[in-house]
Order: structure tokens, then sequence, then C-alpha cells
């Protein structure tokens, strides 16, 4: 059903309800709470014309170290969805989701999971969702998808630099985020009047909280350990590059060196000599994937962008608070 | 007994009930559910909900128990903290039926909680009740069931509320009913925004008191007290310095920031030619 839209139909929007907002925030605050562990689930729903209606989603279990996990939770998803099916929810597996800390989530194992979800259905999208921002005031949800270029690259599984290039892959075009938007229907509306009149209002102005410092500081963190990777492995990639060099240039002066020869003995008239293996004498290096670095290339410049955005609304609080202060002391 | 138990709503359960019951079947007057989650003392705390199909007519009543009990199992996988504390049901009032269902329940669970969410706003207003089950009558004749009423009252994790604020703001676009995300810098603007709506009227009261418009009130006039000492007194120069030195802290990240992006786009360039 899916593979047969073309690409003419993509997906430009996620819409999300709000039921799926909660519920993710629910899963990852009551089995993510006390450490830093990841929460996933699936996400159900349909897509409406160019639009992707995420309706509903439930949480995947716990992971743990039995060597059938991956079975029981195959049978655990089913039946999930087999239930689902029976009060009428839409039961089309549009995606999944993921919760992360201060947005580290570009690696290896999503693009697996978001490979795969795309490999079988072309619309799948993954949310993902940061607790601790969300905490702080700012409800943190972005929806990603590997775009077209890299699906293909993936699927070749050849992550040399030339295979890259061909591909027109760097660390911009590995994910593309869609954009969202939450909507509700009236009765739930209705039902958030209700909630509007009994709930505190103490917690609107968390956005507002000056204690900026220490996220500021975990994120420097998480960026400096990622430049220190992409160091080293430019550096990989710098002695990679020399060394073919200086090899392609031996070989080169080897096979001159033998034409030479070549030429003397026929004058002399001698036999050539036999012909030799050139990759055996000059094994071709191995050359380095480069996809792992492109990676954390992408993930440093998400740190970067989400470090900018932080900065930006933090400056905004400071010159409220100076503004107030100064008013205060006139 | 009963009148001393408070029940605690999670707003996502009553999310899904709404959404279970826009999806009910067709001709299906109501839906009904399993509400999970955990009781400690007096305080029953209702984290999770799943629908249960049923069939309803008017002299019987059939709830897919296989169903229910399957769903709770899977449930449990996630989260085995949550039990099964009780039993939805959308519609104003307790009906015959829900005596049956009820009896179910207490099978599943000592004393169920019954809650019942208006989702036809037939008073109005969405009004959510929960009720508990006592015995009553004569002893030795037959016996009814009389469901008394406990106070509901709304919970939410930190982030939960975040959301449910977030989600607030679609309800005054009633056409699209859409939220946007917004920027950080948009929602410490929307939250100063309402800072200074609420300074306004606070201001405005204080004016009216001292004009003498209105009668002063003692309690609004602790609360303010409480308001004005709890703004820490800080010397001019210090807090100039301490938000000076801030404010170079963040433009020296962004500056770095952006000098990494620049760096990262240097290197990718590079090492693609």
């Amino acid at each position: 059903m899916a593979s047969k839209r073309g690409i003419d139909s993509q997906v430009e929007l996620v819409q999300i309800d709000g039921l799926v907002v909660l519920k993710m925030i629910k899963h990852s605050q009551e089995e993510g709470a006390g450490g830093t562990d990841l929460v996933q689930g699936v996400l159900l729903g349909m897509v409406v014309e160019n639009r992707l209606e995420i309706t509903n989603c439930f949480p995947f279990p716990k992971h743990n170290e039995d060597e059938d996990f991956d079975q029981v939770s195959v049978q655990y998803q089913i039946e999930m969805m087999r239930n689902l099916r029976h009060v009428n929810v839409d039961h089309l597996h549009v995606g999944w989701y993921q919760s992360s800390y201060f947005g580290a989530f570009i690696n290896r194992a999503l693009l697996d999971s978001q490979f795969n979800y795309q490999h079988s259905i072309e619309e799948s999208v993954v949310l993902i969702y940061d607790p601790l921002r969300t905490t702080q005031g700012f409800l943190s949800l972005k929806a990603y998808r590997l775009t077209p270029e890299m699906m293909k690259f993936y699927k070749e599984s050849d992550f040399t630099p030339e295979n890259m290039a061909k591909h027109g892959i760097n660390f911009e075009t590995i994910l593309e985020e869609i954009p969202i938007v939450l909507r509700n229907s009236h009765l739930v509306n209705a039902l958030l009047c209700e909630l509007s009149d009994k709930t505190k209002k103490d917690q609107k102005f968390s956005a507002l909280d000056l204690g900026t410092s220490s996220m500021l500081e975990k994120n420097l963190r998480q960026l400096m350990e990622c430049v220190d990777e992409v160091a080293v492995d430019t550096n990989k990639y710098l002695n990679y590059q020399r060394n073919n060099f200086r090899q392609q240039q031996t070989k080169q002066q080897y096979i001159l060196k033998r034409d030479q020869e070549n030429l003397q003995r026929k004058q002399r008239g001698e036999p050539p000599l036999p012909e030799e293996d050139l990759n055996k004498l000059f094994k071709p290096l191995p050359t380095p994937q480069r996809l792992d670095c492109t990676l954390v290339a992408g993930q440093m410049d998400s740190y970067c962008k989400q470090v900018c955005e932080f900065a930006s609304q933090s400056l905004a609080k400071l010159f409220m608070a100076e503004t107030l202060h100064v008013d205060q002391t006139n | 007994m009963a009148s001393n138990l408070v029940c605690k709503v999670h707003p996502v359960v009553l999310f899904s009930i709404i959404d279970a019951y826009e999806r009910r079947n067709e001709g299906a007057k109501r839906v009904i559910g399993t509400l999970l989650g955990s009781v400690e003392k007096n305080i029953i705390e209702i984290t999770n909900c799943f629908a249960v199909p049923h069939n309803e007519s008017d002299d019987e009543v059939a709830v897919d128990i296989e169903y229910a009990r399957n769903m709770y199992e899977l449930h449990k996988k996630v989260n085995n903290n949550e039990n099964i504390i009780g039993w939805f049901s959308t519609g104003l009032e307790v009906s015959v039926h829900s005596v049956l269902i009820h009896d179910y329940y207490s099978r599943e669970t000592k004393n169920p909680i019954h809650m019942t969410v208006d989702a036809h706003v037939k008073g109005g207003k969405m009004s959510i009740k929960a009720y508990l089950s006592t015995m009553i009558g004569v002893p030795g004749k037959t016996t009814g069931t009389m469901f008394t009423p406990v106070q509901v009252e709304h919970i939410s994790y930190a982030p939960e509320q975040v959301g449910v604020e977030t989600l607030m703001k679609g309800k005054y676009n009633p056409l699209e009913r859409v939220v946007q995300p917004q920027s950080d810098l948009q929602q410490v603007e929307t939250s100063s925004e309402w800072i200074r709506g609420m300074l306004a009227q606070v201001t405005q009261y204080v004016d009216d008191v001292l004009a003498g418009k209105i009668q002063s009130d003692n309690q609004t006039g602790r609360y303010l007290l409480d308001l004005v000492t709890s703004v820490p007194h800080i010397e001019a120069e210090k807090f100039e310095e301490m938000l000076n030195s801030n404010m170079k802290d963040l433009l020296m990240v962004v500056y770095l920031a952006n000098l990494t992006k620049t760096q990262l786009a240097l290197t990718e360039k590079l090492s693609t030619l």
C-alpha cells in the first residue's frame, strides 16, 4: 500500500494528536525517571494526502537481557496492535518515537532502526522527544526521517568517501526534519477547557527560569566530546590520505623502473621480466568508513543549533531581568 | 471510610477516554474501559487506562473480559507498577448495567473505583466524577448497591503539565484547532506576556484600593507583601556584574557554536574534494 505512492505525495507535515504527546510524556516520565534510560515506542496513524496523522501510540516494553527479547517484543507489538484495532484505533504503523537527553540522538542505532522502518513503510518518521527540555517549560518534539539519497546510500552499505560523494551525502543530508503541528478534536478541546479551570498556574512560568548554566554546561560538554571524536576521525582520514598518496607514488616509481628495465632487456635481446601482480606488492589500503564521522558531524550541527536557540532565549530572559531590576532600583 | 478518599487523575487518562469515545462503534452509546494506577493509603492515582469493547442493549450487557485481561497483561509488560483499580465509562449517570460491570471489576480488584466522564457534555460541562460502591440493604433481604461519590483531583507530572499547557493553545483557534510548535524565544515571550498581564492586574488592584474604589482585603494584602519580600535585594552593581558575566558567557557560547558550525562545513567540503 505504501510503496505504490510516488515521490510527489511525500509527507510534508506531521500532525500529532494531543493524546500521543501525553502518552509519550507519561512513558518517558515513568520509565526513564531517575536514570537516563531511553524509551521507545510505536506510532500509529495514517497518511492523508501529504499529511501524516499520528493518532495513537504505545510504548515498547523495557529492554532486558533475555535472548528471546526481540521475539517477545515483536509478539507484544502484534498483539497490542490487534487489540487496539478492536477498539477502532488506527492500526497502521507509521513510525516510532524515542526520548533523548540534550538532543543526543543522531547515532547508528537510530539510523539502523529508521532505515528498517522506512524500508518497510515508506512514510515512517521518528519522533524525538526531549524530557529535560520539556520539564523546563519548552515542549520539545521533533519529527525526522532519512532523506531519499540517504536511503539509497544506506542500502548499498558502502560507506567509502567515493560512494558518499556519489550520493551527495553529508551531515546535512542524512536526516530531514518534517514540520509538526499538534491538533485536538473538539471534544478534547472541551476537556482542556475543563482542565484549565482546575489546574494550578504556577507551572506556566517554568519557561522563565533564569538558572540556565547547568543546561548550557551539559550541552557544551557533549559538544566537546563530539569535537574530540571528529578530530580523531579527521586525523585518521588525513593519515589514510597521506599513506595512500605515498603508496601511489612508490607504485608509480616501481612501474616506471620496470618499464625502463624491460626496455633495456629488449635492446639486449633478452625476454621481458615476468608480469607481476601489482596489487600483491602494493596492497590497497583499507578505505576508512566515513559514515560514523558524518553522523557525529550531524550531531554536532544539531547541538550547535540547540545551543544557539538556548542562548537566544536565555539572553532574552536576562534582558528581561535587567529591565525589571532597573525599574526596581529607580 | 469512603469519604476521605481522593482520586487523582492524570490528564493522559482523560485524553484516552475521550479518544476512545470518539472511536466508539457506530450506534454505541458509551464506551467503557479499565483504569490502571496505584493506591496508596487514601489516595488513588489513576495513571493509565484502556478501552474495552462491550455490547449493551436494553436488557443485557456483555463485556469482552478476555480482551480486558489480555490488554492488562500487555500493559503490565511496560509498567508493572500499574494495577487494575477500577473502570471508566462515558456518560453522566450510573445505570443499571453499571452495577453488572462493576461486579466484574470487583472480582479483579478490591473496591474498584468507577469513573464517569460526561463525553456528551450534557450538563454544558465535561464533568468528571468518581464513585465507590457500597452494599446497602437490610440483612437477610435483597441487597442493593449504592455508588458513593469520591473527590476527584487532577494531577500531572511537570512535563505532562507543559504538554497540556502547549495543547491548550489549540483551543483558542476553533477553526484550525492546531498548535504550531513555537521556538524557545517565542515561548519566553508568551510567558512574559502572561506575567505582564498578571502584574498589570495586581497594580490595578493596588491602585484601586489606594484610591478607595474597592475594599481592601487582608488576605490579598498578605499575599502582596509576600510577593514584594520575595524579590531578592541585590546591589545594583553586583546585579549588573552578574548579569554581564552571564551575558558574556552566553555570547561566547553562541560565538563558539557558530565557529564550530563553520568548521564543520569546511571539513565537509575539504573531505569530499
